[in-house]
């Protein structure tokens, strides 16, 4: 008899939770999202950073002291093993004032309890070495070389579809809406869909985790959302090797200053707490932008001019009452696994996460996991256009001539790459074609142009490619179709 | 250099078959030229396929015709005279060996080529301005369309985008695309305009009121609205300095926000070889043979500098297959000395910018702001040419005669009052 696990949200902590549990024989596990595809909850707008694990003071969070280096460490393997984008190049913690090393000194001791491994301090010299367009200001720095960066979508999806090879079951557009518990233990959660039984309910539900809770009883902590907003430049604008951080104030990491893994010179976030039932206010404010702009600048006074900037965006941090990560199984409502407030460092943790929970279910729940005997850590990238060389795009096309064939002119992404992007949506049980699906595991409508020249012919591929009509195609899920019809549909009236 | 693909050779490689790159390609052929014609799309034209609205041609085929007619004729003559094309081929670099040695890789559904030519004509367009570039904040959702996209969807794929929209720019492709919608049945509910005068030809400014269509001058939209979709846009008023004026926002209701805020050369592939660029024009520094600072590196139509008519763009592609002739013959555009154009006062952008005062020449130009009774002039040769309105919506063009530049060291050109 196998333990069905029911993983409420497919967001990074979800999906890496899938992944992990997908390991055990003894184990049947759902992943349900809400969402039409996966990774489009917090998930989807941060910064990207794999932390250094330096920050977080192990005595007021113990968790999230533990996992975020735990974390990295993971990643360096997971990256490999899951082929995604990534780069490794440090972060420096920027001095400005004198005043400031005292706080980097801090820092360092919290690292060095923490397990982080070769950071020290540099002086001028070697910062501007490290970061020679740096503001001239800086007098010093903390290097922490084992911060890096990954695409945080393309993680969610890569690891996403590794679990589904090795077994888990997808349930995409599926919200949850209840938890049935009987005689104080779970029996499975009700959906928009219908009853899902499950042995053990773990909520990785984000910004909805109280929520979740709520729904099997346990009310001891509330999320709210914490709003940060992002400047992204085009390609080939000048930006640091590193990632660049202020020296942290007592309420804020500060705004980072990033070359992205894409080469886009990247900015922000800044930290605005909205009120409980803004959980969807995803909008980007002038304030906001204005914040960030300002903050930036104090690092990197060379920010190119506002007509280099090719998007905007906000992402919303779920902030949990006591500020650290609530990971545990809850002991009212027996196999119920908190995986609660899961914010920054949360990208950084979420394979520890993982860990930590397949921890919790032998331990607490008293499960013991057996592994299986064939399990695949591998995964493999999809193809992308703008990785091949000519020769190998002249192998490609001999397997389908689509590969050659440009459909993004800005990241030179082909129709080959949409094709295969399109079966991997429907790999892991994408319903809705979305141009953000797209987006996301190829890179095409990113670029200078935002899209202006390749969505449409995206939108024709995805038409295509699920058997709707064009208009009905969605920028991103239910409620944001491409069109209202034929084109003559409103001169008809029936549209 | 890449021994694993199949190499091509020509005279000329034409970088996009749009209406520049296709008239390039047939005035190469003429010329004598062996010639290859590429570009990305499945189809040849570039935008004029999308553009099923009369107003193209009056003076290069001296009779009226619609965008696709406009790109048929060009591909007619361009097929009779069997110039070589490809079309779903899309230029990824160019290469740069010696003046007489270029490199052109492009791939296509029958892989990768390496095409080696002696002159590149590169006509490969434009981009259009997007909601993020002119500082639209808010929600980032369905509806938001630049015109060429919106134009695309519409004509090319026969999609209705939306109901009620509401059109950012007044130049001729926002005034275009309001009657575009208006025509299919949305309802236009505005057109917003940045600046105090509408950015187009008051011929099509007139389509506003044909339609009923609000114009708001000296307004911006600032904000988008929407959960899945466009709810609504904000609009404030802005000052003469173009500042906003605290209290003066609006909201309209609509489904659809339209970008038409000017369009930008695409020039990627040039500045990576080093090609000099014009900040006013955005596209290259050429010569009177729409040569750029990279010898035998040719451009022509909106790849050069934005254009409004058509029949320019093809001139253009002439004159550029006509410098890449003299290119290759001669192993290069000699002149002994060069005279330099410079910007006076209203003009906003112009090109050519170095004259040989050798040739006929075509000065193309964008004044700064609207005047009325101006006149255009050159002092240094004492040329003065006089119009009776110059808007930034219409590009100016003037004919130098090589007899009266000739001797010049330097020109500037001006619009000033009589
Ligand atoms: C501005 C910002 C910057 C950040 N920067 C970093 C950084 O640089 N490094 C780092 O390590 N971390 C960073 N983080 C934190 C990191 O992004 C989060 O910790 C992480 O993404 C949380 O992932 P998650 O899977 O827990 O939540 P989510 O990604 O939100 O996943 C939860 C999922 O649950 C789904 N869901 C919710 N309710 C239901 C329901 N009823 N039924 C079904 N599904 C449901 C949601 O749709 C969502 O997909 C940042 C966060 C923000 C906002
Ligand atoms: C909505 C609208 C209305 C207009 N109305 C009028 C009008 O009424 N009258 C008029 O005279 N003019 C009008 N114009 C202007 C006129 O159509 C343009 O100025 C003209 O089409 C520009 O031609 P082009 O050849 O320079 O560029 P495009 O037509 O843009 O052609 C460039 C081509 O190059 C291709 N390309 C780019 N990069 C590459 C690469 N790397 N490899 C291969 N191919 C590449 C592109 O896909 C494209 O096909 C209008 C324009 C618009 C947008």
């Amino acid at each position: 008899m196998k333990t069905k696990v029911a993983i409420i949200g497919a967001g990074i902590s979800g999906a890496s939770i899938a992944r992990v549990l997908s390991r055990y024989e003894n184990l049947e596990v759902h992943l349900i999202e809400k969402a039409p595809d996966v990774g489009w909850g917090v998930s989807k707008a941060n910064t990207a950073l794999i932390h250094g694990g330096y920050d977080d003071d192990p005595e007021k969070y113990p968790m999230r002291a533990k996992l975020c280096i735990r974390g990295n460490r993971l990643w360096h393997q997971w990256v490999k093993e899951l082929e995604i984008p990534h780069v490794w190049n440090g972060a420096l913690i920027v001095a400005t004032k004198d005043e400031d090393f005292d706080e980097l000194e801090k820092l360092l001791e919290r690292g060095r309890q923490n397990g982080v491994p070769e950071m020290r301090l540099v002086d001028r010299g070697e910062l501007f070495h490290l970061e020679p367009d740096l503001t001239p200001e800086a007098i010093g720095a903390l290097w922490v070389p084992i911060v890096g960066q990954i695409g945080p979508i393309p993680a969610v999806i890569a690891i996403t579809e590794n679990a589904v090879a090795n077994g888990v079951k997808t349930h995409l557009e599926t919200e949850v809406t209840g938890i049935k518990v009987e005689n104080g233990e779970v029996r499975g959660v009700e959906t928009k869909d219908g009853f899902i039984e499950a042995d053990i309910v773990i909520n990785a539900a984000g910004l909805y985790a109280d929520r979740i809770a709520r729904m099997a009883g346990i009310d001891y902590f509330e999320i709210h959302p914490r709003k940060g907003e992002y400047w992204l430049f085009d390609e080939g604008l000048p930006g640091p090797r590193r990632v660049l951080f202020p020296t942290p104030t007592p309420i804020s990491k500060g705004i980072v200053v990033t070359t992205e893994i894409s080469g886009h010179l990247m900015i922000g976030p800044n930290a605005q707490d909205l009120p409980q039932e803004e959980k969807e206010n995803l909008s980007t404010t002038r304030e906001g932008l204005e914040e960030v702009w300002e903050g930036a600048k104090k690092l990197w006074p060379q920010l190119p001019p506002r007509s280099k900037v090719i998007r905007t965006f906000a992402g919303l941090r779920p902030e949990p009452s006591g500020g650290d990560f609530i990971i545990k199984a809850e002991e009212e409502v027996g196999g119920f696994i908190n995986v609660a407030g899961i914010r920054s460092p949360g990208l950084t943790s979420a394979p520890a996460i993982a860990y930590e929970v397949a921890e919790i279910i032998q331990r607490d729940l008293g499960i013991k996991l057996v592994e299986k005997s064939k399990w695949n850590p591998y995964r493999k990238e999809i193809s992308h256009l703008f990785m091949m060389s000519p020769e190998g795009v002249n192998e490609a096309v001999k397997r389908n001539p689509s590969y050659g064939k440009v459909v993004c002119r800005c990241n030179n992404v082909s129709e080959g790459d949409v094709l295969e992007a399109i079966e991997r949506m429907k790999f892991i049980g994408v319903k809705t074609p979305s141009v953000d699906s797209v987006k996301f595991r190829t890179k095409a409508t990113t670029g200078t142009c935002q899209g202006s020249f390749c969505r449409p012919k995206i939108v024709m591929l995805l038409a295509r490619e699920y058997g709707v009509e064009p208009w009905k195609v969605t920028l991103k899920g239910k409620g944001s179709e491409i069109g209202v019809g034929d084109v003559k549909a409103l001169l008809r009236g029936d549209a | 250099m890449f021994p694993g693909i199949p190499m091509l050779n020509y005279d000329v490689v034409v970088i996009g078959g749009g209406p520049a790159g296709m008239a390039a390609a047939v005035r190469a052929k003429e010329l004598g030229l062996n010639v290859l014609l590429l570009d990305e799309n499945d189809y040849l034209g570039g935008i004029l396929p999308q553009c099923i609205h009369p107003g193209f041609g009056l003076h290069y085929f001296r009779e009226e015709l619609t965008g696709p007619e406009f790109a048929a004729r060009l591909a007619k003559r361009l097929v009779e005279l069997g110039v070589e094309y490809r079309t779903a081929a899309r230029v990824m670099e160019i290469r740069n060996y010696s003046d007489l040695e270029k490199v052109v890789i492009f791939t296509s559904p029958s892989g990768a080529y390496q095409a080696w030519a002696k002159a590149i004509i590169y006509a490969a367009g434009a981009r259009e301005r997007h909601a993020f570039e002119i500082g639209i904040v808010g929600d980032r959702v369905a509806g938001v369309y630049t015109a060429g996209e919106a134009q695309t969807l519409m004509d090319i794929y026969g999609v209705m985008p939306g109901r009620e929209v509401v059109i950012v720019g007044s130049g001729d492709v926002g005034l275009i695309m309001a009657r575009r919608f208006a025509l299919e049945g949305a309802k236009v509910k505005a057109v917003v305009e940045l600046m105090p005068y509408p950015g187009g030809l008051a011929r099509n400014v007139m389509i506003l009121r044909d339609f009923d269509i609000p114009l708001y001058l000296s307004h911006k939209v600032v904000e988008v609205r929407g959960r899945g979709r466009v709810e609504k846009v904000k609009v404030v008023k802005v000052d003469e300095n173009l500042n906003e004026i605290p209290g003066s926002e609006f909201w309209i209701e609509a489904d659809t926000l339209i970008i038409s805020a000017g369009l930008v050369p695409s020039v990627k592939k040039l500045t990576a070889i080093g090609v000099e660029i014009d900040p006013s024009t955005g596209g290259p520094v050429v010569n009177d043979r729409l040569e750029t600072s990279v010898p035998g590196v040719f451009v022509a139509g909106n790849a050069l500098l934005i254009n409004d008519l058509v029949d320019y763009v093809a001139e253009q592609g002439e004159l550029a297959a006509e410098g890449a002739k003299e290119f290759i013959e001669n192993g290069g555009i000699g002149s002994r000395k060069w005279i330099r154009v410079e910007k006076g006062e209203n003009v906003r952008l112009l090109a050519p910018h170095r004259l040989s005062g050798e040739r006929d020449v075509y000065l193309y130009l964008r004044v700064a702001r609207p005047m009325e009774d101006v006149e255009l002039r050159i002092p240094e040769v004492g040329k003065r040419v006089k119009l009776s309105l110059a808007t930034p919506a219409e590009m100016l063009r003037v004919k130098l005669k090589a007899e009266e530049i000739r001797n010049s060291e330097k020109l500037t050109v001006e619009v000033v009052r009589e």
